[in-house]
């Protein structure tokens, strides 16, 4: 594992590039009138970090990188749960009308 | 588990991302989006509490549980309006967040296979630095933002003299203490570079005033995700490098729309100072100059008199939570058989999308509620302009005069319509500090007021 460090660098460089050229197509083709929501989910899927957080407070005991670790996760949590909840409540709004168009057609 | 069942869980994770910010293109598909994502996000927690080294159940539960409460509360209790400084409260989070982890990572280095303490691997090292950097930017960053948005914090731009030479002197300086620290390891020069960049967060968004929040919102939300990119690197987890590289893409093109919206490029908005204090051709002299004034039955008996009434919202309609009674307003007209639009302006109100998230809030059918490309060029067949809160987006100068701190910003052309109502409560010239001379034209009514009583007064001389 340590002898390859820079093969894995090369290898995160190379997901990293072809992640920012699927984010640039699919950000585009999302419709100016959901950026609110964009924001929202992508506030949300940022907190995904919280998976450096839990393995940080995963070990047994307590010492300084544990509590950094816990503090993450209650911060990442914070944004997962609103970020996504928050986004749910803008869409629905958009939804409630699409059902309402419908029923008067 | 196994290293590759993990690594497949966080690829599906990955792709769930993906499908969620796809499901976006529509409203019809974004809800199901939003469930992809959901469900991605559990994935990814799942997995990550199946290692080895995870043990700790009770303790990251019981912080899941907290983190989890407070942000439902939030998210559940927050009014649409407010959306801007949430947002901008919740990329404060991300960036915090980010520079715990990478702190962990520091202090126990071993949890993370990146070397031992004193001894990191210089590569971890750096990622971990500028994971840091990005993440402390973020945090102020949005933070200030926020206070702006929220009102605590004066919207107006503060400058002062050599702002951008200090910022450029502490952002060398950062790049000093990162060699610093990836030579010496130490926990002092970690720290010094959280404050600093801290600062350096600060001082960035403070010179940049209220309306052009649209941009940095979304450039708030792009350094979060690149931050996140980062410990993604850090950590050689491919999961964080891949949704950090989307939610950065993300609030990059976020950023390049709205300042393309204003005619400005991002570099430009982001040195600051523009709008507030700036007095530019503030003052050409317009007191010899005529408006004309109306109330609200002059208002009703206008538009129940048009066949077409396209309405332009801004941030004051937001300001003034006016969407409930224009709606209504909107639904009489068309009982009459009155054709009603809405049209947006890309930089309309305070985070992209605003608009449209307040209109859906109070039932406007999206069906109605049009962007600019889509609806301008049906400005000269409209008979009523009705604009309620916005002042600089549907100024003609932006087309005519080049002095004009907003030429070449791509405006409504609600001057092209055969009469034009203005919602406004004062004769104060918008955000950009510029004159709107659509004030002062013959087929111009003013009607001054706060939007949403105005729009109440509107809706019962109609019903009358």
């Amino acid at each position: 594992m340590e002898a390859h460090s820079s093969e894995v660098f090369v290898i995160g460089l190379t997901v990293f590039f072809l992640a920012c050229i699927i984010g640039y197509y699919v950000v585009w083709s999302v419709t100016p009138a959901l950026h609110s929501p964009l924001m929202g989910v992508t506030n949300a899927i940022s907190s995904v970090i919280i998976v450096g957080a839990i393995l940080a407070a995963g070990p047994q005991g307590f010492d300084t990188s544990k509590i950094f670790g816990l503090i993450g996760v209650v911060l990442a949590s914070v944004n997962i749960f609103g970020g996504f909840l928050v986004t749910y409540r803008m869409l629905s709004m958009f939804k409630k009308k699409t059902k309402k168009t419908k029923e008067k057609e | 588990m196994s290293s590759n069942m993990v690594a497949i869980l966080y690829l599906i994770s990955a792709l769930l991302f993906i499908f969620a910010l796809r499901g976006l293109s529509h409203p019809e598909s974004s809800r199901t989006g939003n469930i992809f994502g959901i469900i991605g996000m559990i994935i990814a927690v799942f997995t990550t509490l199946m290692f080895k080294s995870v043990l700790s159940y009770y303790e990251i539960g019981a912080a899941i549980l907290i983190g989890g409460a407070i942000g439902s509360f939030i998210a559940l209790r927050i009014e649409m309006t407010a959306l801007p400084q949430l947002v901008a409260a919740f990329h404060s989070l991300v960036g915090l967040a980010a520079v715990f982890v990478a702190a962990a990572a520091f202090y126990d280095p071993v949890a993370f296979n990146i070397g031992k303490v004193g001894s990191i691997k210089v590569a971890s090292l750096i990622e971990m630095s500028i994971g840091t950097f990005i993440g402390a930017i973020t945090f102020s960053g949005s933070v200030l933002a926020f206070g702006k948005l929220q009102g605590t914090i004066s919207g107006k731009p503060i400058v002062f003299k050599f702002q951008h030479l200090i910022n450029a002197l502490i952002f060398l300086l950062i790049i000093f203490l990162i060699i610093f620290f990836v030579v010496n390891q130490s926990p002092t020069i970690f720290w010094t570079i959280v404050f600093v960049s801290i600062l350096l967060g600060f001082l960035v968004v403070i010179p940049i005033g209220g309306a052009d929040m649209p941009v940095v919102v979304s450039m708030l939300n792009s350094y979060s995700g690149w931050a996140a990119c980062g410990i993604g690197f850090t950590l050689s987890n491919n999961l964080l490098i891949i949704t950090g590289a989307l939610v950065g893409a993300s609030g990059a093109i976020l950023s390049y729309i709205m300042s393309k919206g204003m005619n400005r490029s991002i570099i430009n908005v982001v040195l600051g100072g523009f709008g507030g204090e700036q007095d530019t051709s503030v003052s050409k002299d317009n007191s010899d100059k005529i408006v004309k004034q109306g109330n609200a039955e002059d208002a009703a008996y206008i538009m129940k008199n048009a066949d077409s009434v396209i309405i332009v919202p801004g941030y004051g309609m937001a300001v003034a939570q006016a969407q409930h009674a224009l709606r209504e307003m909107g639904d009489i007209l068309k009982k009459e058989g009155i054709e009603v639009r809405y049209a947006i302006h890309p930089v309309a109100g305070r985070m992209p999308g605003h608009m449209n998230v307040l209109l859906a809030e109070a039932n406007v059918p999206y069906e109605e509620v049009l962007e600019l490309d889509e609806i301008n060029h049906d400005f000269p067949m409209t008979e009523v302009s009705f604009v309620i809160g916005a002042n600089d987006v549907t100024n003609p100068a932006a087309k005519t005069d080049e002095s004009s701190p907003i030429f070449g910003m791509p405006i409504l052309d609600v001057e092209k319509s055969q009469s034009v109502l203005f919602v406004k409560r004062s004769m104060a010239t918008g955000y950009s500090g510029v004159d709107n001379e659509l004030f002062y034209r013959d087929n111009t009514t003013m009607l001054f007021g706060d939007a949403k009583k105005m729009c109440e007064d509107i809706v019962k001389s109609l019903s009358a």
